[in-house]
């Protein structure tokens, strides 16, 4: 009890009583407050475990409702290219264009946010003086939390023009607009989380390099990023993880065209977009509606599958630094 | 100690009391007996946002509140008893309306406005007009170049609604009769459409008349609707003409539907029929959109409208 100690000291000891005690504790109070911190406890542990107990009932929810949709869909036809529930003609449930569509915008973000988030934490961390640093920090920060909705319009607005003039093509929705606008997204996690792990560097090992007669150039891409390695991967997957997930930007800002895409200049419609567009008009119960599932189960395991990888790869790197 | 009881009431008190009262706000709201709940489609969003303006306006106490989502979401949400009236720009399926029986919810719809889908091009281009059957070609995506239909060497860049919109389905029922092209692009909105088309000079689109023409009936500025033509033999007519509907010469027109539980009909009786009045006729036209015709008020006048 901290706190008691503190008003202990502060007040006049009171005297000891016969159970040579001091003040006016008696034996069953202290039972009370075991029971009473005990308590306490489980509520914490409770409070803990709800996020397992959610995690868990989504994973089964996705499951149960997803498993219908294979009394009436054959498995092969969730491995064609078109998904076209709502069909004039005959109704196809290809994963296919959808799965590419999402990994061509995901890992097109990354290829733009790497390098960019990687250059920009290399400076904060190394480079930047403190006061810029100050400066620059929260900012990145804040640029997390537009809402998507407002990228999304932004990619319309701003980067759908820019595109068509940029490749001459009649218009700007499409993969390579999403790639922009999601590595807009990841960016703050990937700079943020790796600067903090370039800084974690310890000062000697630069200092080592540095006396080796290395350059700064050299001692930061060849000593202090690789020793963060593990730390800027991790802030990489997670970033992923926003990337892949992401639905209201590229619902607005890349065309949904159904088609299997072939370049980056092609309309793409992800696996989240096709979720957001169909769940509300679907007939409850129908194989269209488990299939949206099943879908939904996917983007999980795929985004779990993240996740996963990054929790590894930062539980590696946390034993390193210990 | 006190501290940390604090802390803990705190920690346990304060949700349960925000809990509380936003169980009191929601109740009463829903309780409160002018409260009309619209859903649906995007297409009568607006006209039916500015009815529900001016007859808030004259009535004090009724409160209305219009939402949009597509004409599915306002249909699945009048078979969940979610809304009071559903904005529909097609009919309910007959799986629909086997789900809402199912439900308990007995739907009736009436027929409040007549939609003339335009078909909108960019200006650059010179193609002025097009027959119903070439335009599903193009959205079938058969024709492929501007050039195949009179108009300048441009490949077609096909604009269209989402699945969840009436008028997706309602085009495609009347006009492609077949699946779009895999390559079209599947926009959020009519609004979504026009903006794509003025920037895209081989873009064609379809959407509401409204979207496209203020209520002195000029056409958006960066746009150019295409006039139509039922069949070859037929004059190509603009839908922007009332004479051109009321006479059935333009082809893509549809009723714009309001579906509500007959049960739940006092509640909405009023609003309804101020929507059917000469008053809220009046908004529609100003809203670009065509009083209900003589056929269809015939269909109203089945349910006492």
């Amino acid at each position: 009890m901290p706190g008691m100690v503190s008003k202990a000291n502060k007040s006049p000891l009171p005297p000891f009583n016969k159970r040579g005690m001091r003040g006016d504790f008696k034996p069953g109070r202290f039972r009370w407050q075991k029971a009473k911190e005990r308590l306490i406890a489980s509520f914490f542990f409770f409070n803990g475990m709800v996020s397992i107990i959610i995690l868990a009932g989504i994973f089964s929810l996705l499951f149960s409702e997803g498993l219908p949709a294979f009394k009436e869909i054959h498995f092969s036809d969730f491995l064609q290219s078109t998904w076209n529930p709502t069909s004039y003609v005959k109704a196809t449930y290809g994963l296919g264009a959808i799965m590419v569509s999402t990994l061509m915008v995901t890992f097109g973000a990354l290829l733009i946010a790497v390098p960019v988030g990687l250059a920009c934490a290399a400076y904060l961390a190394e480079i930047a003086s403190p006061r810029v640093r100050e400066v620059l920090k929260p900012i990145i920060e804040i640029l997390a939390g537009i809402p998507s909705v407002v990228l999304g319009f932004l990619g319309i607005v701003v980067v759908n023009p820019l595109i068509a003039r940029a490749f001459g093509i009649p218009n700007g929705l499409n993969a390579l607009n999403g790639c922009i606008l999601l590595a807009i997204m990841s960016l703050p996690t990937i700079i943020s989380l790796s600067e903090d792990a370039i800084a974690a560097v310890p000062k000697t090992h630069k200092d080592a390099s540095l006396a080796l007669g290395a350059s700064r150039w050299q001692t930061l891409v060849r000593v202090t990023i690789p020793s963060a390695l593990s730390g800027i991967i991790a802030s990489i997957m997670l970033g992923m993880g926003r990337a892949i997930g992401e639905t209201m930007t590229v619902l607005m800002a890349t065309g949904n065209a159904q088609a299997m895409p072939h370049s980056f200049l092609d309309a793409v419609r992800t696996m989240t977009a096709t979720i957001a567009i169909e769940l509300g008009e679907v007939p409850f119960g129908s194989a269209h509606y488990h299939a949206l599932f099943v879908i939904g189960f996917v983007l999980f395991v795929m985004t779990f599958l993240v996740n996963l990888v990054s929790d590894i790869i930062l539980q590696k790197y946390q034993e390193v630094e210990q | 100690m006190r501290l940390k009881n604090r802390i803990i009431m705190s920690v346990v008190g304060l949700p349960a009391i925000t809990l509380v009262i936003l169980l009191i706000l929601t109740s009463s709201l829903s309780l409160a007996a002018g409260f009309i709940q619209i859903k649906g489609s995007d297409t009568e969003v607006n006209a039916v946002q500015r009815m529900a303006e001016v007859y808030m306006q004259r009535y004090k106490g009724a409160a209305i509140a219009v939402t949009g989502g597509g004409s599915g979401v306002g249909i699945a949400a009048i078979i969940n008893r979610t809304t009071d009236l559903a904005n529909s720009s097609r009919a309910m399926k007959a799986q629909e309306l086997r789900q809402a029986k199912a439900n308990g919810v007995d739907p009736i719809g009436i027929v409040f406005a007549i939609d003339g889908l335009s078909v909108i091009a960019n200006p650059a281009n010179k193609v002025k007009t097009l027959t119903l059957d070439q335009i599903g070609q193009v959205y079938r995506g058969e024709i492929k170049n501007w050039s195949q239909v009179g108009g300048p060497n441009l490949p077609v860049t096909l604009y269209g609604r989402q699945p969840n919109s009436g008028t997706f389905i309602f085009f495609r029922e009347t006009v492609v009769r077949g699946d779009y092209a895999q390559t079209m692009n599947q926009m959020n909105g009519n609004a979504q459409i026009v903006e794509a088309v003025k920037r895209d000079k081989g873009g064609i689109g379809y959407v509401g008349v409204g979207y496209v023409v203020d209520d002195k009936g000029k056409v958006t500025p960066g746009l150019k609707i295409l006039n139509v033509a039922k069949d070859r033999n037929s004059k190509a007519v603009s839908p922007t003409d009332v004479k051109n509907i009321e006479s059935g010469a333009y082809p893509i027109v549809r009723p714009l539907y309001q579906y509500f539980d007959k049960a739940n009909r006092g509640k909405v009786d009023g609003f309804v029929g101020f929507e059917l009045s000469p008053e809220g006729q009046n908004i529609i036209s100003k809203q670009g959109f065509f009083p209900v015709t003589a056929e269809y008020r015939r269909y109203n006048a089945r349910y006492g409208f």
